[in-house]
């Protein structure tokens, strides 16, 4: 009973526990045992919250046994990256500088898994503050992917998607900046969405880049990415960017998982020349079960997105460099008194404690931003990236005449060995070359498993983009290959990780 | 750091003025009246407990987001229509990148190359009479920060203290930068139009009901940047910025001790230093803060948690139509409708007493009479107390109907000036509303005919000499014989009627 629990679908368990079949504590506790058996391999969570998780879910029970109304997902537990604030539940978005630190309140997207009966499982690992693509950047150790513990499960959510692809969450919550979402559902064989910016409440959310970041589902599969995207998604007049608009209708999207007569276009400069063979040869079957379910295929150019990866280390830096100046030690979080000085002055204490609290990666980017905002650089840096970003979106404008979605590979490569990597930066960036135009532009995005790499048997991800507030149409196509792809592999692709295997057999 | 407390030389006024012509500019903060914050839904209310009025949003904590508050952007564009600006039909919030403990983010949330307001004028009016024009630069939004208290040192400074504490309740309260342009050719006036402007500009934001632009209670800031000029020369020279000059007097007195300072170093061939200075009210002197060197790089760019402001042009034309009289036009206008003098007027309006008298007025008092009733023996109180006439009136209760009916009293009949006088000081005693107070003070001028007719001809039979002259056409003597009857009927008398019945008596 409980390795079916674990391995069940989000809507798989909402069915269960409506008919009563189930308990929500059943489904929960179920969840804690399992991350109690493997998370010491995979170390997925930086915070398990069995007792606040538990007494969630007993609420729901009580609540159901009452006959109250209640959300359809009410009891399906919930991991949530560390990145979004909780609160009473430390968050630390994976730095030093915060640790200890209890938030005194809620994110928008927290309130609202909250108010859905939703037990929240614990706070997942993740790069320092959002900033990598591999979980290396954590101040608490790297994630190790369920499919090789010896290699990277993405990032920064490398967390998040880990915990769901090991069965730990069935659903869990990241955040994607340049891909933080979607490259680690691709390395991991899961689905990630990224919504539209403004599709979903950054309130509570401890900013990487303000324009870009977006919170989003990490699942297994795109129905239940569409039933938590629609959980947390909508209005929120906390959040000035926030969209005021009706939810996209994802979950019926997802259910009719329809492409016929939809235009697929695919982008000339995310494919080809820098794709792994196995992943490139992947997206290409995947585009064929799309022709063969009735959709057209368009090739589209978007010649500015190969700026996009400059652009992005630009803008994105910018706004690191001024968002991460409130950790300062004055108000909450680590503070680090300066060696050698008798009576440090409030500024010597701020930097001695920057200098200890952040990593490399994140002094990186916050020197980088720091030089790009300068005065007499900034139209040359911040002020040239924002044209390119202008061109960007013009350049999806014109695709999204030609093509209702567009697809491409949503990492280059699978899954590198942990430290791979780590000495070379730009290669490391390089990993989300084909998820940041969407988030320079808003637009969103999903990634879904294409199949394993015939070099090393590792998962590859196909990425699906949509104009802004068309996020069902990513559910669409989404679901649609889902149905052919797993029809063809005889069940989900996960069923086939050895890792995994490995680990439940040593729980047996 | 050596603390830099000890006044440095200055020129003499004349010498000064002889030689060099000051360049100026004023930058003034006011806190807008909003009973939220700029950001976030805190409350604004003045002096409550430290760290009580704060959120997530203005405490910056991780994750916090702000949300624009409306009427701070309404109360902008309404100043900046007052101040005869333009209006942007496109906007933005920017960030202003430095540490500093008292800021929560370690950025302001404000505006840099889109102001909302931009190109205006104020006219000032100098004591001869004079109209100065000060041209506006810009006018923006941002928000305040939080407040250190130094603990432990001397002067409560930062420098010996031995702790800091912040309050955070003040941070994220609206603010508005006003900025002139730079004011060249004020010559020796420099510090007369500096205080004019400043004080013209409170009675304008006051008018428009944004602020209670209390200087003492720092609701009201003003920056005074300057430099001089060799006199003739158009070139700039080095400007010092003065922070934080919290009266009236102090803006006029750090201007004229700026330009003193910055003569005295140029005369020796000495270099004056961009820097920001402290104004110090007790001595009067400005001292050296921190220097402001080029390298000094703000960061600024758009705050990305923010949507543009685009202000609707309906909007802004319903903000135009309905702003408030300009004070000074008012003022133009009031001063004709109640015929004071100029004296009267400025008097009048040096006393704060415009609003009060108007209020008499409409309540049916003359404008003489509530003239002479709120700045006669109240606004000597007021005075000695250190308080304004309209804050010590309100305090005793007493308001423009308590003019108004003892006005009534008078021209009714009932009490005569000296009368009406005795009235008045019961009310400010807190002896109850004018008719009362005669009632009870027994005050009443004597309407019988035949105790006024007995006093005359007593008055009369005593005082023959004066009563001939009367009787031979001096007609003005008659004026002793009035007084003499007044005092018969101890102050009570109706003098208007004694008048009338000696004449008929005697001619």
């Amino acid at each position: 009973m409980t390795t079916e629990l674990i391995t069940s679908t989000a809507a798989e368990l909402a069915g269960l526990l409506a008919a009563g079949s189930v308990s929500a504590r059943e489904v929960t506790a179920a969840h804690l045992d399992r991350a109690t058996a493997v998370d010491e391999a995979v170390r997925a969570y930086l915070h398990v919250d069995a007792e606040g998780a538990l007494a969630a879910a007993d609420e729901v029970d009580r609540r159901r046994a009452a006959g109250e109304p209640l959300h359809a997902l009410a009891g399906v537990p919930v991991a949530v990256k560390d990145v979004v604030v909780t609160r009473g539940l430390p968050t630390t978005a994976g730095s030093r500088i915060l640790q200890g630190w209890v938030p005194p309140y809620d994110a928008t997207i927290v309130t609202r898994l909250r108010a859905a009966g939703m037990p929240i499982l614990g706070k997942t690992n993740m790069d320092e503050f959002a900033m990598g693509s591999s979980t290396e950047h954590s101040a608490y150790g790297p994630t190790h992917n369920p499919w090789d513990l010896d290699r990277i499960p993405g990032g920064s959510g490398g967390g998040s998607a880990a915990a769901v692809a090991s069965f730990q969450a069935p659903l869990a919550i990241g955040t994607d900046t340049g891909g933080s979402i979607r490259q680690p559902a691709s390395v991991t064989g899961t689905v990630g969405t990224k919504p539209t910016y403004g599709g979903v409440s950054r309130y509570g959310l401890i900013a990487m880049a303000s324009s870009l970041d977006q919170a989003g589902p990490c699942t297994r599969t795109v129905l239940d990415a569409a039933l938590l995207h629609e959980v947390i998604a909508g209005h929120d007049p906390m959040d000035s960017t926030s969209i005021d608009a009706p939810v996209p209708p994802v979950v019926e999207a997802a259910r009719r998982a329809d492409v016929s007569g939809m235009r697929i276009g695919i982008v000339r400069e995310l494919t080809g020349e820098g794709y792994q063979p196995g992943v490139q040869r992947r997206f290409d079957e995947a585009v064929q079960h799309l022709i063969d379910a009735g959709a057209e295929v368009v090739e589209v150019s978007c010649p500015s997105f190969t700026h996009a990866l400059a652009a992005y280390y630009l803008v994105m830096p910018s706004e690191v460099s001024s968002n991460l100046a409130k950790f300062d030690a004055m108000r909450y979080g680590l503070r680090v008194l300066p060696e050698g000085i008798d009576d440090p002055s409030a500024e010597q204490v701020m930097a001695a404690t920057r200098d200890a609290g952040f990593g490399d990666e994140v002094k990186r980017r916050i020197i980088l931003g720091t030089y790009a905002l300068s005065s007499g650089y900034y139209d040359a840096y911040y002020g040239s990236a924002q044209k390119v970003r202008r061109l960007i979106a013009d350049d999806f404008a014109a695709a999204f005449e030609r093509a209702d979605v567009l697809v491409s590979p949503t990492s280059p490569t699978t899954a590198f060995p942990l430290g791979a990597k780590l000495a070379d930066p730009l290669s490391m960036y390089m990993q989300d070359i084909a998820t940041i135009p969407a988030n320079l532009a808003g637009v969103p995005g999903l990634s879904l498993p294409s199949g394993l790499a015939d070099e090393d048997g590792l998962p590859a991800g196909f990425q699906i983009l949509a104009p802004a507030t068309r996020d069902e149409r990513l559910y669409a196509v989404g679901a649609a290959l889902e149905a052919r792809l797993t029809a063809a592999w005889g069940g989900q692709l996960l069923a086939k990780a050895p890792a995994l295997q490995a680990i439940s057999t040593k729980e047996a | 750091m050596a603390q830099a407390t000890t006044a440095e030389p200055v020129l003499t006024w004349a010498a000064t003025n002889a030689a060099y012509d000051p360049v100026m500019g004023l930058e003034v903060h006011v806190e807008l009246g909003t009973t939220t914050k700029m950001f976030c839904g805190c409350t604004t209310t003045f002096g409550a407990e430290p760290n009580t009025q704060v959120c997530p949003v203005c405490l910056g904590l991780p994750g916090a987001l702000p949300v624009v508050n409306e009427i701070g952007v309404e109360s902008a564009i309404r100043i900046g229509l007052a101040l005869n600006c333009e209006i942007a039909t496109w906007c933005r919030f920017a960030r202003k990148n430095y540490f500093y403990p008292d800021m929560p983010k370690n950025f302001q949330t404000s505006q840099y190359d889109e102001p909302i307001c931009f190109g205006g004028h104020l006219d000032v009016e100098l004591d001869d009479g004079t109209v100065y024009r000060v041209e506006i630069e810009r006018a923006h939004m941002e928000e305040d920060t939080g407040k250190s208290t130094h603990v432990g040192g001397a002067t409560g400074r930062i420098h010996g203290a031995t702790h800091s504490l912040v309050d955070y309740n003040r941070a994220g309260i609206p603010l508005i930068e006003i900025v002139t342009k730079p004011m060249v050719g004020a010559g020796e006036r420099a510090p007369e139009i500096a205080r004019a402007y400043v004080a013209t500009l409170r009675d304008l934001l006051k008018a428009l009901g944004v602020s209670d632009v209390r200087m003492e209670q720092g609701s009201m800031r003003c920056d005074v940047n300057l430099s001089l000029s060799p006199k003739g020369s158009d070139a700039f020279g080095t400007r010092s910025e003065t922070k934080n000059v919290n009266s009236l007097r102090s803006v006029e007195r750090a201007v004229r001790y700026e330009m003193t300072r910055h003569a005295a170093i140029l005369s020796s061939g000495g270099r004056v230093v961009q820097e920001t200075r402290h104004w110090h009210e007790d001595t009067g002197i400005t001292t050296s803060g921190r220097e402001k060197s080029d390298a000094e790089d703000y960061r600024y760019f758009p705050e990305p948690d923010l949507v543009p402001i685009a202000p609707s042009r309906e909007w802004v034309e319903e903000l135009r139509a309905a702003l408030p009289e300009p004070p000074g036009q008012r003022r133009k206008r009031l001063q004709g409708e109640w015929g004071y003098s100029d004296l009267e007027m400025r008097d009048v309006v040096n006393a704060g007493l415009v609003d009060l008298i108007g209020e008499t007025v409409a309540a049916g008092a003359s404008a003489s009479g509530a003239r002479k009733w709120w700045s006669g023996e109240i606004a000597r109180r007021a005075n000695a107390e250190g308080s304004d006439v309209v804050t010590y009136a309100e305090s005793l209760g007493v308001g423009p109907a308590h003019v108004a009916e003892l006005e009534s009293l008078v021209s009714g009949g009932r009490l005569n000036d000296a009368m009406a006088r005795q009235v008045w000081d019961g009310v400010l005693a807190g002896e109850g509303r004018p008719a009362a107070v005669a009632d009870a003070r027994g005050l009443e001028l004597v309407q019988d005919s035949g105790a006024l007719e007995a006093a005359v001809d007593a008055v009369i039979a005593a005082n023959p000499d004066v009563a001939q002259k009367v009787r031979d056409g001096k007609v003005q003597a008659a004026g002793a014989l009035i007084g003499q009857v007044m005092k018969e009927l101890k102050g009570q008398g109706d003098a208007a009627a004694a008048r009338a019945l000696i004449l008929a008596k005697l001619t």
